[in-house]
């Protein structure tokens, strides 16, 4: 039954991904990010990660794809007759030989590692976002904490980018 | 059961779809959804490693990823706004105001 539902998830998400890049109109390569937002959370639940997966919806779909679509509203855009590079077949036949050579690769490889101590067992005893809160503000407590200063100069930065311009030529003759 | 391998083909796949788009497409925009999608596929990598080997720091680092997504579609898109206010096409090839 999963391997039913990864077999989906995967190429669906694929599917959408490569619509995304070659829609021609904006607002159709921005539904096709959504269909791959929301495709990528069923992997996330998959992977026993609800909490991401919430984050996923919420953040990602809810978020920062309306807001994509906002500013894609507002502009009106028109739609170009080259909406590629004009050379783009240069990059995409080496892009599809590489990444053929670097998929053999991945599928053969075993990836071992060493395990931690978060198994399903524990993760599915206090569910995952219990152990993801546990984790984040007892290991990770200053990366969080950076994340959220980060998070506020990027609010000050876009306020300041997008607000509108003072004349200044008025200045200059006062 | 779905191998680890599976879930990084997947990963591996739309990476390289994303890393195209920012290459191929001439729409700012469009160039900005290429990077989520690159985002994307590094976040499966990270929440599926963190699955197999089982251990939360692949969830946490997918988590802090898509923070600073959301803090990279906020700056880009006011940069897209103040581009297209100075009347200049979103298209990448006509941006070089900063070129030397």
């Amino acid at each position: 039954m999963v391997v039913v539902f990864f077999t989906y998830f995967a190429l669906a998400s694929i599917a959408a991904g490569v619509l995304t890049v070659s829609l021609r109109h904006p607002v159709h390569c921005g539904l096709a990010l959504l269909a791959l937002l929301v495709h990528v959370s069923g992997l996330f639940i998959l992977l026993n990660a609800e909490f991401v997966w919430a984050m996923q919806v919420i953040a990602y779909a809810g978020a920062i794809l309306v807001l994509y679509l906002f500013v894609l509203m507002l502009m009106n855009l028109k739609t170009d007759d080259r909406y590629f590079h004009s050379s783009y077949l240069y990059f995409l036949v080496p892009a599809v030989i590489g990444s053929l050579y670097v998929l053999a690769l991945l599928v053969r490889s075993p990836f071992g590692g060493a395990k931690g101590d978060a198994t399903t067992a524990v993760v599915l005893q206090d569910g995952d976002t219990h152990a993801v809160g546990i984790t984040m503000f007892s290991d990770y407590l200053l990366q969080f904490e950076i994340v959220g200063v980060f998070l506020l100069g990027a609010v000050i930065g876009a306020i300041v980018l997008a607000k509108t311009p003072k004349p200044i030529n008025k200045e200059h003759k006062a | 059961m779905v191998p680890l391998s599976a879930y990084i083909a997947v990963g591996a796949v739309l990476f390289i779809t994303g890393l195209l788009g920012v290459v191929i497409r001439r729409n700012f925009i469009i160039v900005l959804m290429s990077v989520e999608i690159m985002l994307n596929a590094a976040n499966i990598n990270l929440v599926a490693f963190s699955y197999y080997l089982e251990s939360m720091a692949g969830q946490l680092v997918a988590l802090f990823i898509i923070a600073i997504a959301a803090g990279e579609a906020a700056i880009g898109l006011a940069i897209i706004i103040v581009v297209f206010r100075g009347k200049i096409s979103t298209n990448v090839d006509e941006m070089n105001l900063l070129k030397w």
